[in-house]
């Protein structure tokens, strides 16, 4: 019988990096943008959080440690981390009107790289044996739940056993879903997506929404890396052991046809095909698990193909993606 | 009615584009309780009148005053605070989003779609619009499209309402409808000017109607105190005289013969209605009629681009063979051997690849002729470099990308590629738009040479004077039917431009 | 909107083209100051004297005859992918698949030469690599051209997902073909009999990719340029109307051109496992699908142009490596330094395309 009980917590738990990635691409694209310097931003994310922690947990035994800062420091890092490649991404693309696609994959080179050569550095620092950091410290706190999650049974498994950044990123998803939906910034951004002229035209500050669109939604793109070092690996930084979790956000945007609230559970189906492989009795045949990890992206090619040929107009991609605004050439 | 303050008053307003002159020392009075009708020719300068009161443009000379108080209108937004809005022919909404949020679209505050529908209620319940708030805007028809923008500016608080050309895009019926809503308006006590060309409209539904004519006021009077004649007269003026060559036809044969030919087009609006005539080799065929009332697509049905709902298109050759043109894309007319070259509107979006330079240019139509998988680039550079020559093109090389030759000059080339390739029919639209003088001449004496080859020339033109001494024969086309033929020579410009606003003209009232 | 009565101290408005020298300017002056940058920014980390960063970059890529041919090889890899692209570029069609396409490519390739052997001489084997990594190439890139050209599905999300479906099936045959089991690996395909190996040509290994690419470079010129395909998918890429105006039929160029570009990566990929590394990993075409799509972007589309933004990617990243060795910094500060480059180049696009106008006086439109 299939162990749905220790299955769905590690599909969770491999979703919710996805989450974060996917609610903050979707953001950005409803202004309009393609970013796909997400990969990269999700690095830098997750390096930057275990930068501010390496150096508060340095030296300090878990006794000492104040939980309260122990999250916060490399939580801030995190944001301000990401926050500056969004920052980046909008100054190249919105003021300067640099090619989106081509500034995307140069942000996700330089990402990479920023997390790769940060986190040799530190391993280096640490003067660790392993080709990795860990931060076990930083880690309980982060996956601290509430007590009754253990003693509640399956309940307690399926539903209370994650760290607070897990809770975190449902509620965001559910928050900009609301935004985008239900307030007037979210009109205003998804006329600004959809087209900037005739926003602009009303009055709407076309740049503004797209920088502001693109920040925020880098900051909780970048939460996504700092989940996965924080709470999945257990505090440990292995380089590129991140792997290419961040084009697996974007595939999760297009899969929920660009609507946060889906993506709260597309990202946990696709977490559970990311990790199906280890469940399913496949005769021994590793092989097979990585015709399973390929189930994400076949899903989200359907997906893609469906809605362009059942032409369903909420279903495309936002009209004005990947396209430079500039007032003067309307 | 003399005594009250208008509430819009314009002054000595004066527009210019660079060397042309859009506006003239225009005079207007707008006032509350009436339907103005704005009324001129295309061209006339009645759209950039309005825009500079909506906040498009901004004027070079001349005050503006709302309720007699000076005021300064920067951005539609001052127009807007002003209580003007504008109603433009191209609809500016956005597609996924319904008509509420569309309509709520850049203001402020907390976003209360509920309560925004129900004032979108009651403004379409006080004036008889039918909107659904939670109707998306792709599923709605152009007419529903355009309720939607008027709803949008009479929630911003609008009282004093612009609508250009309104009409242009619905049918008689949903013409009715929004006169119907407009007389409400009216009734309400807000000041409405429609912009128009057509003189059954200013007849229906105007109290007052001012006249423009190139950019100058021509003068204004109570609807009731005039008659359709009046104003045609006020709206083109007297025939001008402009000594444009017409050489008798030679030899005509018929070489196109067009059918009962019927085109809808994407939203299903009927485009052209069994629209019959026949071109003949050796002669201009002109043809007239306000803009839209499908000229474009009768020209691109003939050249292969406009899918067709029914009747046909025959070419005849020299030698009486007769091929049958519809349902053929451009490649596969050229195949038949019948040697069709067409100057469309778009000269730039269509005619010609705006970043590619004048040979390149010159290879869209003769590309294929290359050897084997290449092009010939020798020939289109030598056909260039004698069009320069020929057409006079000022440009700096035949290198240049023509997007950055003048207007006039890119329309040489355009003309200049079409008709090197020896044509047996030619479609020009609108082939002097924004060209200068000399240019006009120039290309008029270029349709005439290729009329004198005996080619077919199908002349769609704006300005009448042009068409009534270029063409031999006058089509007038009226709401994609056929108005009537006249003979080009001994036309009357009145009796055509009577025969453009109301099918067969006078002959109806007689 | 008070503001917009204030007029601006500046506007922005696109500028008339530039004569080719000063863009290029504007270009060599932006790699300048990246450099300056990407030297500052090593002295910064590493203390070294910034001279001293310099010479190693240099040395990374000429230093050794050995590493001259790898940056070569490179270059060739790298420009080969490119000018896969730019066919599809030109087009406006946005083609993110180049990883996946070249990597299809391999993957056809490495099974010619596993299944095959043995079965087939040399020489057929060969052959049958050339066709079926051409094809797979081909083919990958013309699944998402047909849904483009008959529904319009958006090309750059679906060749970008198209990507990693092509790596985890590789990394499936990774692990079908396993050698010795148990590895996970492919291991050097073919190590005694050499079945499938491309011949080395003028005792260089790398030789023959080099010629090849050249030759491909060369061809690539000649047909966007001058051939009648070259021309459609220029039209095609500045305006649908007017190439259906002249009867082209875009559907048709825009599968065309698709699968021309899929082929050339396929090419790359079988180069890559023929010629180069007779193996097969899922990491094989390293990333260079995506750097593909910089060197076109920055040298405009112009194959010739791309030689030259090629090399300086491939010299980037293996002197910043070089440095990484140097120093003691692992091999990541090059993406590092190639990111900060690559920042840039593309702000310098701007002050192409664009000029800065001092506003003068108000009372004019927004």
């Amino acid at each position: 019988m299939f162990d749905f009980i220790t299955f769905i917590p590690r599909a969770v738990m491999q979703g919710i990096p996805l989450l974060f990635g996917s609610t903050g691409e979707t953001l950005t694209e409803k202004s309009g943008n393609l970013n796909l310097g997400i990969p990269g931003i999700m690095y830098v994310g997750g390096i930057c959080g275990v930068i501010g922690s390496f150096f508060y947990e340095a030296g300090k035994s878990a006794a000492e440690m104040n939980a309260f800062l122990a999250i916060l420091i490399p939580l801030l890092c995190c944001l301000l981390g990401s926050l500056l490649m969004g920052l980046l991404y909008c100054f190249l693309t919105v003021t300067l009107r640099a090619n989106q696609n081509v500034t995307g994959l140069a942000l996700t080179t330089f990402g990479v790289g920023f997390g790769n050569f940060f986190g040799g550095s530190l391993i280096k620092l640490s003067g660790s044996e392993l080709p990795s950091i860990i931060l076990t410290n930083t880690s309980n706190i982060f996956r601290r739940h509430l007590a009754v999650g253990d003693s509640t049974g399956a309940f307690g498994k399926l539903f209370l056993s994650y760290g607070f950044l897990a809770y975190l990123a449902v509620l965001i998803a559910l928050a900009a879903a609301r935004v985008l939906n239900r307030t007037r910034t979210g009109l205003h951004l998804r006329a600004v997506g959809e087209s900037p002229n005739t926003a602009d035209a009303a009055g709407v500050n076309v740049s503004r929404y797209k920088y502001a669109a693109t920040c925020i939604g880098s900051m909780i793109a970048g939460l996504g890396g700092l989940y996965y070092v924080m709470d999945y690996a257990s505090g440990m930084w292995t380089n590129n052991a991140f792997g290419d979790r961040g084009w697996l956000a974007i595939a999760l945007v297009i899969f929920t046809v660009w609507r946060p609230n889906v993506g709260v559970l597309a990202s946990f189906l696709f977490g559970g095909l990311y990790i199906l492989h280890m469940y399913i009795p496949s005769g021994m045949n590793l092989a097979v698990k990585e015709l399973y990890k390929m189930a994400p992206y076949v899903v989200t090619i359907v997906v893609l193909v469906l809605s362009s040929m059942r032409n369903k107009r909420e279903n495309q991609p936002p009209a004005s993606l990947g396209l430079p605004y500039f007032r003067e050439e309307r | 009615m003399d005594n009250k303050i208008a509430a819009v008053t314009m002054r000595n307003i004066t527009k210019r584009f660079g060397p042309v002159l859009a506006n003239d020392r225009v005079w207007l009075n707008i006032y509350r309780g009436e339907i103005l009708a704005l009324l001129g020719e295309n061209g006339s300068g009645k759209t950039t009148l309005m825009n500079m009161l909506s906040g498009i443009y901004f004027p070079d000379e001349g005050e503006i005053a709302i309720d007699g108080r000076p005021v300064v209108i920067r951005s539609p937004k001052d127009a807007f605070d002003l209580g003007i809005g504008m109603i433009h022919q191209h609809f500016k909404l956005v597609d996924v989003l319904t008509a509420a949020e569309n309509i709520v679209l850049g203001l402020e505050g907390k976003l209360d779609l509920k309560a925004a529908s129900k004032r979108i209620r009651e403004i379409c319940g006080a004036y008889g619009f039918e909107v659904d708030p939670e109707q998306k805007i792709y599923d709605m028809s152009v007419s529903q499209k355009q309720t939607v923008e008027i709803v949008k500016v009479l929630y911003r608080g609008a009282d004093i309402l612009i609508l250009d050309e309104p009409t242009a895009v619905l049918t008689p019926q949903e013409t009715d409808k929004l006169f119907a809503v407009l007389r409400n308006m009216r009734d309400d006590g807000k000041a409405i000017v429609i912009i128009t060309h057509k003189m059954h409209e200013v007849e229906a539904l105007s109290d007052r109607v001012a006249i423009l004519r190139h950019g100058q006021f021509i003068g204004d009077m109570p609807t009731k105190m005039t008659n359709a004649q009046e104003m045609t007269n006020m709206m083109v003026g007297h025939a001008v005289t402009l000594n444009i060559k017409r050489p008798d036809p030679v030899d005509p044969k018929p070489r196109i013969e067009v059918k009962d030919l019927t085109v809808r087009d994407i939203e299903g609006t009927v485009k052209l209605d069994r629209v019959s005539f026949t071109a003949c080799s050796g002669e201009i065929l002109g043809i007239a009629g306000i803009s839209g009332s499908g000229q474009k697509e009768l020209l691109e049905s003939i050249a292969g681009l406009q899918p067709v709902e029914s009747g046909s298109i025959s070419y005849i050759g020299d030698d009486g063979r007769r091929e049958e043109l519809i349902g053929k894309d451009p490649l596969a007319i050229k195949e038949l051997g019948v040697a069709l070259s067409f100057v469309p509107e778009d000269r730039l979006g269509m005619g010609l690849v705006g970043n590619m330079d004048l040979g390149n240019n010159m290879m869209l139509r003769s590309y294929r002729s290359g050897r084997g998988l290449f092009t010939n680039r020798r020939d289109p550079y030598k056909l260039a470099h004698e069009m320069v020559d020929f057409l006079e093109i000022s440009t700096p090389s035949v290198e240049t990308p023509v997007r950055r030759l003048s207007g006039g000059n890119v329309q040489k080339v355009l003309v200049g590629r079409e008709i090197a390739n020896a044509p047996s029919v030619l479609l020009t639209a609108y082939a002097v738009r924004g060209l200068d003088i000399n240019s006009s001449y120039l290309i008029y004496d270029t349709i005439n040479a290729q009329k004198m080859r005996g080619v077919a020339v199908v002349y769609v033109g704006e300005d009448l004077d042009v068409l009534l001494e270029l063409s031999d024969r006058i089509l007038v086309l009226c709401g994609g039917r056929v108005s009537g033929i006249v003979p080009g020579r001994g036309a009357k410009k009145r009796d055509v431009g009577m025969m453009m606003t109301k099918l067969g003209g006078n002959a109806h009232e007689q | 909107m008070n503001n917009k009565k204030r007029s601006p101290l500046f506007h922005v408005a696109k500028r008339a083209a530039l004569p080719w020298y000063k863009s290029w300017a504007i270009r060599g002056g932006a790699v300048l100051l990246a450099l300056l940058a990407c030297g500052l920014i090593t002295t910064l980390v590493t203390g070294e004297d910034p001279i001293a960063v310099y010479v190693s970059m240099w040395e990374g890529s000429f230093g050794t005859s050995r590493r001259f041919w790898v940056l070569l090889q490179n270059i060739a890899m790298l420009l080969c992918v490119s000018l896969a692209v730019t066919p599809a570029f030109r087009m406006r069609c946005w083609n993110l698949g180049g990883e996946g396409q070249a990597l299809i490519g391999c993957l056809a390739a490495a099974a010619c030469m596993i299944r095959l052997s043995g079965k087939l001489p040399n020489a057929l084997v060969i052959a049958c690599m050339c066709v079926a990594s051409i094809l797979a190439g081909a083919v990958w890139a013309g699944i998402p051209a047909l849904f483009k050209a008959k529904y319009n599905t958006n090309e750059t999300l679906f060749t970008l997902m198209m990507n990693y479906v092509a790596t985890q099936l590789v990394a499936y045959y990774c692990v079908v073909w396993e050698n010795p089991k148990g590895s996970g690996q492919i291991g050097i395909i073919n190590p005694n009999s050499q079945i499938g190996w491309f011949p080395v040509v003028g005792g260089q290994k790398y030789l023959l990719n080099i010629l090849v690419v050249a030759v491909v470079c060369v061809l690539m010129h000649i047909y966007l340029n001058y051939s009648k395909h070259g021309y459609e998918i220029a039209v095609v890429g500045e305006s649908e109307r007017t190439a259906r105006y002249v009867g082209i039929k875009v559907e048709r160029v825009i599968v065309r051109t698709m699968l021309l570009s899929g082929a050339l990566c396929g090419l790359a990929g079988l180069l890559l496992v023929g010629s180069t590394n007779h193996t097969l990993t899922p990491t094989l075409v390293e990333g260079r699908g995506f750097t593909a799509v910089m060197v076109a972007w920055l040298a405009k589309f112009n194959p010739v142009w791309m030689i030259l933004t090629s090399l300086l990617l491939v010299f980037l990243s293996r002197g910043a490596g070089e440095i990484a060795t140097n120093f003691g910094l692992n091999q990541s500060f090059g993406d590092i330094l190639t990111g900060v480059i690559l920042f840039f180049i593309i702000g310098s696009e701007f002050f192409i395309n664009y000029q800065i106008k001092l506003t003068k006086g108000a009372g004019k439109e927004d």
